[in-house]
């Protein structure tokens, strides 16, 4: 027996006033941003979205984990080999965590720091996100010498927060990069940051933000909400709010149970995927426009999903 | 649910306090507040009464599968966002046998799926229902298949068979079990909803399109089925996705009444099957039914379902206790913090990373941070002292005691009251790892 349809189900479409901003980066032919509706909806915003997705890569490995660098084999001993590998399995920017310019560690000078991530530039042609230690007296230094050293392959200088901002987005504004504003799971606080950069002059076009995106187990539904408002503050028309999101799911790996073997919980290399997977996508429903990958399989399932959700990767 | 002032609308306005209440006014508050029934009033005509009701039904209606302590509820939300109240009942996880297998393999998949439990924050994870698959078109087999089952589990179970000659004997005998039936279709509706409704069964409908579903629905209610649950595919993540948004968005918002029911996903196994999970725990899915799954997914899948489904005004707490890290002796440090997860997660993280064992003494604050809870009177040299010594920390470590830093002003009168070195820590967790290696030299 065949069921008339007679009901009409309306769709829900929101009529948002307003939408992220867009931004260019590397030459000018990688983009990011320009979303109008809720993460993913085609019936909200009918354009493919297309979060960047960005490998990690860190210049010294002395307590990075191993499950990682037996995936990436040897060419996770040199950043440059690093980064082509994560070119090669698809990804569109390159997260250079420059770790040995921490003085407890090797503390490598900014100009040593920048020569690195001149040559991760040039051997991939991929925009950066570079980190210095979280340092912020040696990041501020290191990051006018980066900022230098990659003018003209427009990236992300990392990070800047509220009570240290100055110096780092000065050199974002004179290099023509974009800077990255932290702030602690706080809708609030996330805003006052762009409000910050803005007044000291820096555009807004210039401005990304990361929220902080807590890991799975380990605060993620905090993350997921503030996202979620920020998302929903941008697309009703807050402008201090309509930046690209920079989502960091490698944090995912800070998490215990994340990695740890014990075989009552499975494999421990694919449930660490798995886990930081969990940590992505959550971060990519609740409005990420990039997103940091640290595992190689974690970064497949990442751009299968995508994919699978009507996105381009 | 109507406001106070459209109740009031509908009272007398007499004042008569019949209902109890001094005016009508008081009564229509507490209408709004869901305290009271309208019936308590006296003067409501039944016209009134009937749009009353169907405005304040619940937008997306819940009912519960299975019997006693293992019955599960599904529905029941009330937003879209889980920073607007919270998500109510959690995603249900459902693994699959068939009436294909022999017993042995049956047993084995459903004592290999039982005892998949782990534990996370004092919480117990698990998966949740069985569902029996009709792989022979065989009513017999079926019902054997069944018979099987429930002797095997006492969790609840999914009856699913596209054919009512097939699911009928099955859902006769598991009636008292409260099974859901899975799944009416527009080729077997009729027959289906007269099962669901002669047996008081809830019944899955299945449609991938909303005008389609929605016909369904309505001719379930029709045949007297209420307790119904809505698949509307699971072809891709973005099937899930946008039909269980869009879906929910109109019920929420009541621009379409039809499709205010759960939402299920049948996802089938493999790594799809737990991608195509995880957004239906994000995206309003009460229940998820996988062939199988592996525990390094499962792990992740319900820690994702824990996060989400946390009660965002409730602040998520630890177990007052104290937690050795790294294997600590008696000469390890003792550092202490709040019940607040977040702070106890990044402290506990911190301290791994330094390699160093340590004993890390929680104290109860209610759930409240560090600072929060020392403003609230909750982290005092008392609540410290008294947590140190109802763990037993004091005499398993002779090691000095460690404030964090933002309390540094209780490590004074901690030193009078414990009669031991008491040090103060840093003032930002991330600064854990550089002080603990100090510590030791």
């Amino acid at each position: 027996m065949k069921v008339i349809h007679m009901a009409k189900v309306p769709m829900p479409k929101e009529k948002w006033s307003g939408a992220v901003g867009r931004m260019a980066l590397g030459d000018g032919s990688v983009n990011v941003g320009g979303v109008k509706g809720m993460p993913f909806l085609s019936f909200e915003d009918p354009q493919e979205h297309r979060p960047l997705l960005a490998g990690e890569v860190v210049d010294d490995i002395s307590d990075f984990p191993s499950l990682v660098l037996e995936e990436f084999g040897t060419s996770a001993e040199d950043p440059v080999t690093w980064a082509s590998e994560w070119k090669s399995r698809g990804a569109d920017l390159i997260c250079l965590r420059l770790l040995s310019t921490d003085p407890e560690r090797a503390d490598s000078s900014p100009d040593e720091a920048a020569a690195i991530a001149k040559n991760v530039a040039d051997a991939t042609g991929l925009p950066l996100i570079v980190y210095g230690s979280g340092i912020a007296d040696k990041d501020a230094a290191v990051m006018e010498a980066v900022g230098k050293a990659l003018e003209g392959h427009r990236s992300i200088l990392a990070y800047v927060e509220e009570d240290s901002y100055k110096r780092m987005a000065s050199t974002a504004v004179a290099h023509k990069h974009a800077v990255l504003a932290f702030s602690n799971l706080d809708i609030n606080l996330a805003k006052q940051m762009n409000i910050l950069l803005s007044d000291f002059g820096v555009d807004r076009g210039d401005i990304v933000m990361d929220p902080l995106m807590a890991p799975l187990g380990m605060g993620l539904e905090y993350s997921y909400s503030v996202n979620e408002r920020i998302m929903l503050a941008a697309l009703s028309g807050d402008r201090m709010l309509q930046v690209p999101m920079v989502c960091d799911a490698s944090q995912a790996w800070q998490v215990r149970d994340c990695s740890e073997e014990d075989d009552s919980l499975g494999d421990a290399g694919e449930r660490a995927a798995w886990w930081e997977f969990a940590t992505a996508l959550a971060a990519l429903l609740s409005g990420a426009d990039i997103l940091i990958v640290r595992g190689a399989k974690a970064m497949a399932l990442v751009q299968d999903a995508v994919a699978d959700m009507g996105g381009r990767s | 649910m109507p406001t106070a002032i459209e109740f009031f609308k509908f009272l007398p306005k007499t004042n008569c306090g019949e209902c109890g209440h001094p005016t009508c006014l008081a009564f229509a508050m507490q209408l709004a507040n869901q305290k009271v029934s309208i019936d308590a009033c006296p003067y409501v005509d039944s016209g009134a009464k009937e749009k009353l009701e169907e405005s304040s039904a619940p937008p997306v209606k819940g009912f519960s599968v299975g019997l006693g302590d293992n019955s599960l509820r599904m529905g029941d939300e009330t937003v879209l966002y889980r920073h607007e109240r919270k998500f109510v009942n959690p995603t249900a996880f459902a693994v699959t046998v068939t009436d294909a297998m022999s017993s042995d393999e049956m047993a084995e998949t459903v004592s290999r799926h039982s005892s998949m439990t782990f534990e996370r924050v004092g919480m117990e994870f698990r998966l949740d229902m069985f569902a029996l698959r009709d792989e022979t078109g065989d009513a017999e087999s079926y019902t054997d298949a069944a018979k099987n089952l429930v002797g095997l589990t006492d969790w609840p179970i999914v009856l699913i068979s596209g054919r009512p000659d097939v699911l009928r004997p099955a859902a006769e005998l598991l009636k008292d079990r409260r099974p859901l039936l899975y799944s009416a279709d527009d080729s077997n509706i009729k027959e289906m909803a007269a099962i669901a409704s002669g047996l008081g069964l809830p019944l899955a409908l299945r449609d991938d399109t909303f005008d389609g579903m929605a016909a369904l629905v309505e001719e379930a209610r029709k045949a007297g089925v209420e307790d119904l649950i809505l698949d509307l595919g699971s072809g891709s993540m973005k099937q899930v996705l946008e039909n269980n948004t869009v879906a929910r968005k109109v019920s929420l918002r009541r621009t379409f009444k039809g499709l205010g029911y759960p939402l299920m996903n049948c996802v089938g196994g493999g790594e799809g099957a737990v991608k195509k999970a995880m957004v239906a725990v994000m995206k309003y899915g009460s229940l998820v039914v996988f062939d199988s799954i592996e525990p390094q997914q499962a792990l992740p899948l319900m820690t994702l379902r824990q996060n989400i489904y946390t009660d965002p005004q409730v602040p998520i707490q630890v177990k007052e206790d104290l937690y050795p890290i790294s294997d600590p002796d008696a000469a390890s440090p003792v550092l202490f913090t709040t019940n607040f997860s977040l702070t106890y997660f990044t402290v506990r993280a911190d301290i791994e990373k330094s390699r160093q064992p340590v004993w890390l003494q929680v104290v109860d604050t209610e759930g409240l941070s560090v600072l929060t809870a020392y403003a609230a009177g909750k982290f005092g040299p008392e609540h410290v002292t008294a947590a140190l010594e109802a763990s037993g920390a004091l005499d398993r470590s002779e090691g000095p005691i460690v404030t964090p830093g933002m309390v540094a002003k209780l490590s004074g009168k901690l030193e009078e009251a414990l009669g031991r070195k008491v040090m103060v820590g840093p003032m930002e967790s991330s600064s854990l790892p550089k002080f603990l290696k100090g510590l030791k030299e």
